[in-house]
C-alpha cells in the first residue's frame, strides 16, 4: 500500500519525502513549510501511538467551547446545525458516550458533565478496513487520515466507525455555508461536497512542530494530553500510569487511542 | 437477435414508452441531485444509507436467484426448466445492472467511481462486491446469449459456455454472500452482526427472487405465444415455498437469540421495526405489513388448490414479493442505524427526488428486462413456428 502510495505521488511529482502521503493536509503543511523542499520540517513531530487523555474533571462548557472553537474554526468546518452537521470534535453527555454503562444512579458530577469526542484514531479500525479505496489509511504513527480527494463517498467507512466519529458532505460548503463569509483559516482547504471527512489529529501540526488545536486550546487547564503512548515517558503515557482511565467500547475490539479520566 | 427487440406490437411500445418515460424522470431527478449533492435525500449524519443502498441489497438476491432455476436444469436434469432458464439469467442481467446503477446513484463522487479500480483494495469487502457483481453479469450476458443464439440457430451450444455454466452457480451465491458480508462485519452494529446474515439473506433471495420469476412467466404467457410450462411453474414455486419458510425460520432465529439474551444492543433493532423505540416507530407499519404478507402467502402456499391455481399462485407471489422487498428494500438496511452509537435515534424518511431516482432505476431495470424478454420469448416463438 504504501509502496503504490508513493509511486502514485511522484507521478503527480509532490511528493514530500518522509510523510510518504496524499492529503490536502500534507500538501498545505508543505506550501506552509515553504523552504525544505523535499524533506520533512526538522521540527515535525514523530510519534509510534499518538493518543490524547482527555480530563474530564478539568472540562466544562467553556472548556469544551473553547477546544470545539479551536478545532472547527482551524479546519474550516461548516456548522450547519441540523442533521447534515459536519463534528470534528464536540460534546456528549455520559449515557451516550458510554452507552450502556450509565445506570440509575450516576453519580451527579459524571451525569451531566460534557464529555469531548472525536474521533480516536484506532489502532485497528474499522473505517480503514472497509474503505475500498484507501482514501481512508493508517499512518506509521496511528493517525487515521482521511484523502478527500480520492474518498469516492460510499459512505461505507461511516457505517463501519461505532463512533459516530465520521462527517459526510451532503452539501457543498463552498457554495453553502462559505457562500458568504470567507472560511476562518485560509490555510486550510475547504471541502467538497461528497465526500467523509473528521479529525485528523491535526496532522497539519504536528507536522510543523505544533500541539493539536484542542489541545492547545484547553493548556491552561491541562484538560486535554497528547502524546506517544510508545514512549514510556511521554506525558499521556505517565498521566495514564497515574490515573485510572476508560476508553470507548473497548469491547469491540477497535483499540481506541482517546482515554477518559472521570 | 436483436433486431426481435425493434420488431413488436403496439402494447409492447406502449409498455417501452412508459418505462422509458419513467427512466427520464429519474435521469432528471439524478442530475438535479448530481448538483445540489446527497443533501437532496433524507439521508443523514445518523442513518448515513438509506433506499438506494436497499434497493441495491434486495436487486442482489433477485439477481443471486437465477440458480434456482439453472442449478435443477443442468445439475439435476430437471427438463421443465430447460424453456426458463433464460428467463432466469436475463432477469439476473436486469437485476445486476439495477444494482450497479443503485450504488452509482448513492456514491457522493460518482465520478471518482473507477477509484475502486484504480486502487484495488482486497481487505474491503465493496471491493469484492464490485468484482463478483460484475463478474456475474459478464457470465449472465455471455451464457444467456450464446445459449439463445444456439436455440436459434436450432443446435446444441457450444461446448465452452458449459463450464461458464456450472461457474455461475457458485458465483450466484457468492454475490448474495459478500452483499450480506458488507453488513454482517461491522462492528457495534448489532442488528447486521449476526453469522446468519448472508443465509437469511440467501433465503429471502430465493423465495423473492423465483416468485417474481414465476409473475415474468405468467405475463409472458399472456403476451406471447411462448408459454413456459405449468410444471415449471409449479416447480418453481415449491422453490419459493421452501425458501419463504427457510428465511422466516431464520428471522425466528434471530429474535430468539436477541430477547431470550435480553441483550439491550440486540433487541433494540426489533424493538425498533416492530413495536418502535423511545417513541420512534416509522418502520413499524412496514414491517407488520411485511410480517402479515409472508405469513399469508405462506399459508396460500402450503395449500394445494391455491398453489396449483394460477390466479392464486399469482397472488401468492405477489405478496412473497412485497414481503421480502419490504424487509431487505427498506428495514433491514436503516434499521441497522438506529439506534445510532450514540443510543439516540434519528429516523429516516426518503425524499420525492430520491424515490423518483429510485422509481427511475427500476423503470431503467425493466426496461432492460423487457428488451431481454423480448429477444427470448421472439426466438423461442420463431422455434416454435
Ligand atoms: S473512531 Fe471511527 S473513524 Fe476514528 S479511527 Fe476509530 S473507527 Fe475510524
Ligand atoms: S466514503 Fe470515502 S473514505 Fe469512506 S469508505 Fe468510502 S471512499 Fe473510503
Ligand atoms: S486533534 Fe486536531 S483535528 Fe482532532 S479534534 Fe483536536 S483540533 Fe480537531
Amino acid at each position: 500500500m504504501e509502496r503504490s502510495r508513493r509511486s502514485f505521488l511522484k507521478i503527480l511529482g509532490i511528493s514530500t519525502l518522509g510523510l510518504g502521503t496524499l492529503s490536502a493536509v500534507d500538501l498545505l503543511a508543505k506550501a506552509e513549510m515553504g523552504k525544505a523542499e523535499y524533506s520533512p520540517n526538522p521540527k515535525g513531530m514523530t510519534g509510534k501511538r499518538w493518543a490524547l487523555v482527555v480530563d474530564v474533571k478539568k472540562l466544562d462548557e467553556e472548556t469544551t467551547q473553547k477546544a470545539i472553537e479551536a478545532c472547527h474554526l482551524i479546519h474550516n468546518v461548516p456548522d450547519y446545525g441540523d442533521e447534515e452537521e459536519i463534528k470534528w470534535i464536540w460534546t456528549d453527555k455520559y449515557e451516550h458516550v458510554f452507552p450502556g454503562q450509565e445506570h440509575a444512579y450516576l453519580a451527579e458530577e459524571i451525569e451531566e458533565k460534557p464529555f469531548l469526542l472525536l474521533c480516536n484514531h484506532c489502532s485497528n479500525p474499522p473505517c480503514v478496513r472497509v474503505c475500498p479505496t484507501q482514501a481512508t489509511w493508517q499512518r506509521g504513527d496511528g493517525i487515521v487520515m482521511m484523502d478527500q480527494h480520492r474518498c469516492i463517498g460510499c459512505r461505507y467507512c461511516m457505517a463501519a466507525c461505532p463512533f459516530g466519529a465520521r462527517s459526510f458532505n451532503w452539501k457543498d460548503p463552498r457554495t453553502t455555508y462559505f457562500k458568504d463569509k470567507e472560511p476562518p483559516n485560509p490555510k486550510y482547504p475547504t471541502r467538497t461536497k461528497g465526500v467523509v471527512e473528521k479529525c485528523n489529529l491535526c496532522a497539519e501540526r504536528l507536522a510543523v512542530g505544533e500541539m493539536p488545536a484542542c489541545v492547545e486550546a484547553v493548556k491552561d487547564s491541562k484538560a486535554i494530553v497528547f502524546g506517544d503512548l510508545e514512549d514510556p515517558h511521554s506525558e499521556a503515557r505517565e498521566l495514564l500510569h497515574e490515573r485510572f482511565a476508560i476508553r470507548r467500547r473497548p469491547e469491540l475490539g477497535t483499540s481506541p487511542n482517546v482515554y477518559y479520566i472521570v | 437477435m436483436l433486431e426481435t427487440a425493434l420488431k413488436g406490437s403496439k402494447k409492447y411500445w406502449i409498455l417501452i414508452g412508459v418505462l422509458f418515460g419513467l427512466h427520464g424522470i429519474g435521469v432528471t431527478a439524478f442530475l438535479y441531485q448530481l448538483n445540489k449533492g446527497l443533501t437532496v435525500t433524507g439521508m443523514s449524519r445518523d442513518v448515513s444509507w438509506g433506499l438506494y443502498i436497499a434497493q441495491f441489497t434486495f436487486l442482489v438476491g433477485v439477481a443471486a436467484s437465477a440458480v434456482m432455476v439453472v442449478l435443477p436444469y443442468y445439475l439435476h436434469n430437471v427438463k421443465e426448466f430447460g424453456k426458463i432458464t433464460i428467463l432466469g439469467e436475463f432477469l439476473a442481467v436486469a437485476a445486476v445492472n439495477m444494482c450497479l446503477m443503485f450504488i452509482l446513484v448513492d456514491l457522493g463522487k460518482p465520478m471518482r467511481m473507477l477509484n475502486v479500480i484504480l486502487h484495488p483494495t482486497p481487505n474491503s469487502i465493496l471491493f469484492w462486491d464490485m468484482v463478483v457483481l460484475n463478474g456475474y453479469l459478464f457470465l449472465n450476458i455471455i451464457i444467456g446469449w450464446v445459449v439463445l443464439s444456439a436455440e436459434r440457430k436450432q443446435v446444441e451450444p457450444p461446448k465452452w459456455v458449459k463450464p461458464l455454466i456450472y461457474l455461475s452457480i457458485p458465483w450466484a451465491v457468492s454475490i448474495h454472500t459478500v452483499t450480506a458480508f458488507l453488513y454482517a462485519g461491522l462492528p457495534g452494529r448489532h442488528f447486521w452482526l449476526t453469522a446468519i446474515m448472508a443465509a437469511r439473506f440467501l433465503a429471502s433471495a430465493f423465495a423473492a427472487g423465483p416468485a417474481l420469476l414465476i409473475l415474468l412467466c405468467l405475463i409472458v404467457r399472456r403476451v406471447s405465444k411462448f408459454d413456459p410450462g405449468k410444471e415449471a411453474i409449479q416447480k418453481v414455486a415449491n422453490i419459493v415455498i421452501y425458501a419463504l419458510i427457510i428465511s422466516i425460520f431464520f428471522v425466528l432465529l434471530e429474535i430468539f437469540t436477541a430477547f431470550y439474551s435480553q441483550i439491550p444492543g440486540h433487541m433494540h433493532g426489533f424493538v425498533y421495526t416492530f413495536v418502535g423505540l423511545n417513541g420512534y416507530g416509522n418502520l413499524v407499519p412496514w414491517t407488520w405489513a411485511s410480517a402479515v404478507m409472508a405469513v399469508v402467502a405462506t399459508l396460500m402456499l402450503l395449500c394445494p388448490p391455491l398453489r396449483k391455481n394460477e390466479t392464486t399462485l399469482a397472488i401468492s407471489c405477489l405478496l412473497v414479493f412485497f414481503s421480502l422487498w419490504i424487509e431487505k428494500g427498506i428495514t433491514l438496511v436503516i434499521t441497522g442505524f438506529i439506534p445510532n452509537p450514540f443510543d439516540t435515534i434519528t429516523e429516516y424518511v426518503p425524499t420525492l427526488p430520491e424515490v423518483a431516482i429510485t422509481v427511475g432505476i427500476w423503470a431503467t431495470g425493466f426496461l432492460i428486462l423487457t428488451i431481454l424478454y423480448k429477444i427470448a420469448v421472439s426466438v423461442k416463438e420463431e422455434i416454435a413456428s
